[in-house]
């Protein structure tokens, strides 16, 4: 009998504490898939976040080192310097990555530091309890934006993945969403394309995912799952919206 | 055999640096310490290191955290606004026991204050700074040599104890020039870094981190930063004496002061007045033994310092009712640096009080 699906080699054999429906698993997932495929478990350091994903060493078989909240992209370049040989990825949430940690993404994006950047949103603090985030739709309610996000009082929601793809330094940008077995193949292929960006060392590539919270928007797995596509990608359009040519 | 050179105090630490084997660096430009990025961006390429200027001191001392992270020896230097804004990385290394140089010049505040010589960030440097209850060894120079010894010496503490070091002065022992004599790095056996990650390579996981949410962990964690505490105030203490066999005042103060109280001192003995200097160079751990037995001796302390009053609680707690203590400060600000003939009449005034 053939094998045809099994658990990376780069993720460990464990439950992960994520809630019903959250996507982070799935995402984690693809990520084990591409460092699999370029063979660089064994020299990978990943940078983990704070969020719901801090536990990124209890997943990944892999060297990791805990950045503070936001400055996983400082962190990540300090890594990356000291030791080029290595493979550097960080994974944040958009509370960490778009709202707090927004100075050190964009200098370490444009620097073209010669890393990955798995950028999660789900349009909330999902670790702290469903706060409004810099990615929470207008209108949106939140357990503090109770009124819903209002656009002259908050601002709009940021499009990470378009701003990475204005700067010099990006060599990759795109953006993907896991609420569907086509997205998740597509989704695939974008992450082992962006790993791919750094295994032949030719800059920075930055992955944003769609992902849903079933928990803080206080839906079902399959409501949360569908308000991917009814609400998020028409505001967050998944595509690729920079590939520098080799 | 080495040559002795004419160089400014923060170029000294700079080449401290370089000699200890640092070959990162991350900073951000703030006076008065600004030589030392722009010495190491010259120096540190030629040697295949890396210089970045960062986007915020915020951003250096993350990659600092993150090279320190792969067990190379790297640095970061601010200023005083500029080390507010490193508290919470200095925080997250000394819970990840990351080793690491933090260089502060520090200047005058709160706020944007000045540039001025000052010793107002004291209570920031030496009692942690950051949220978590922990320490770092703060060293402090007063002296171009010492800057380019001092910092040597806060890379080998960093690996010894795992953590990271500061090394603070102010804008007159950085920006001053004297002779250097740039010895070679002293010899020191140091532990092994199994812990830095570099990739697995078949071997068990390495994870950085300080977050511990385990039964009994975190506790656990404390008391064990706790006892390397101890053995740091144990085997790391280092301060300087002068006069101070036969004083009946002691004078003590760190740093930039410490060269004014110097040859005020120096002026008192001249007068006939029993009078030394002791000069704290581990602000942590504090000298307390060696100042306690000074000050028994002495049966007073005058502390000496350019700001309100921070050290002189240190001091309080080191002698406790074995002397009196009494303290003179000038806070920080243009104009503000006391003259030797001011000291010395701080002096002449405490030790009459000590003769009546
Ligand atoms: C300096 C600092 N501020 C705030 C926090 C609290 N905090 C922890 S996680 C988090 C937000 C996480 O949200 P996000 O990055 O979107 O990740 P998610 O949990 O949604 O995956 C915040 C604000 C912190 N740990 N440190
Ligand atoms: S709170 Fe949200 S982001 Fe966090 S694990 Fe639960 S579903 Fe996932
Ligand atoms: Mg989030």
């Amino acid at each position: 009998m053939q094998q045809v699906f099994k658990r990376p080699q780069s993720l460990k054999d464990v439950q992960t504490h994520f809630c019903p429906g959250c996507h982070h698993g799935t995402i984690h997932r693809l990520v084990a898939d591409a460092m699999d495929l370029y063979g660089v478990q064994d020299r990978t350091i990943g940078v983990a976040s704070v969020g719901c994903s801090v536990f990124l060493y209890g997943y990944f078989d892999i060297d990791v080192v805990e950045a503070p909240h936001g400055r996983a992209p400082a962190v990540a370049t300090g890594v990356k310097r000291a030791r080029p040989d290595s493979f550097v990825f960080t994974y944040q949430g958009d509370g960490d990555l778009a709202a707090i940690g927004t100075a050190e993404i964009i200098h370490a994006a444009n620097r073209g530091e010669d890393i990955t950047v798995v950028f999660v949103n789900n349009t909330t603090y999902g670790m702290t309890g469903g706060q409004m985030a810099p990615t929470t739709l207008v209108g949106q309610k939140t357990s503090t934006s109770p009124y819903g996000r209002d656009k002259s009082k908050d601002g709009s929601p940021i499009r990470m993945a378009e701003l990475m793809a204005q700067l010099g330094g990006v060599a990759y940008s795109a953006r993907v969403a896991v609420d569907s077995p086509k997205h998740v193949l597509e989704a695939k292929k974008v992450m082992r394309e962006a790993f791919g960006y750094q295994a032949q060392g030719k800059g920075f590539s930055f992955v944003e995912v769609l992902s849903a919270c079933p928990t803080n928007w206080g839906m079902n797995p399959l409501k949360a799952n569908a308000r991917i596509g009814e609400e998020m990608i028409p505001y967050f359009p998944l595509g690729v919206f920079k590939k520098e040519e080799a | 055999m080495s040559k002795r050179l004419f160089v400014k105090g923060n170029e000294a630490a700079a080449m401290g640096a370089v000699e200890a084997g640092c070959r990162y660096y991350f900073g951000y430009p703030i006076t008065p310490q600004s030589d030392i990025p722009e010495y190491l961006s010259r120096e540190l390429p030629p040697l295949n290191g890396e210089f970045i200027q960062a986007e915020s001191e915020i951003g250096a001392i993350n990659m600092l955290l993150g090279a320190s992270a792969t067990g190379a020896r790297a640095m970061t230097s601010s200023s005083s606004p500029g080390i507010s804004l490193k508290q919470e990385g200095i925080s997250y290394m000394a819970g990840a026991e990351l080793p690491g140089v933090i260089i502060n010049i520090s200047r005058s505040g709160p706020g944007l204050g000045g540039i001025d010589a000052s010793q107002s960030d004291y209570f920031q440097c030496v009692k942690g700074g950051g949220h978590g209850g922990y320490h770092i060894p703060v060293l402090a120079p007063n002296s171009v040599q010492e800057m380019y010894d001092l910092t040597m010496h806060a890379f080998d503490l960093a690996d010894l104890y795992r953590t990271p070091v500061m090394l603070l002065g102010d804008s007159v022992i950085g920006q001053m020039k004297e002779a250097l004599i740039p010895n070679p790095r002293p010899v020191r056996e140091l532990p092994a870094k199994g812990w830095a990650v570099r990739g697995k390579s078949g071997a068990e996981q390495r994870v950085v981190k300080s977050l511990f949410l385990g039964d009994g962990e975190l506790e656990a964690h404390n008391w064990h930063l706790h006892a390397k505490y101890q053995v740091m105030k144990e085997k790391e203490c280092i301060s300087e004496e002068y006069e101070t066999a036969d004083a009946r005042l002691i004078v003590a103060g760190f740093g930039s002061v410490s060269r004014i109280a110097h040859t005020a001192v120096t002026m008192a003995r001249a007068e006939g007045m029993k009078v030394g200097l002791f000069r704290p160079v581990t602000l942590f751990p504090f000298p307390e033994q060696a100042l306690a037995q000074a000050a028994a001796r002495a049966g007073k302390v005058l502390v000496v310092e350019l700001n309100t009053g921070q050290m002189v609680e240190d001091v309080r707690l080191s002698v406790g009712a074995a002397a009196q203590v009494s303290f003179y400060g000038r806070p920080p600000g243009a104009g503000s640096l006391p003259s030797p003939e001011e000291l010395l009449e701080v002096i002449r005034k405490n030790y009459e009080e000590t003769a009546r």
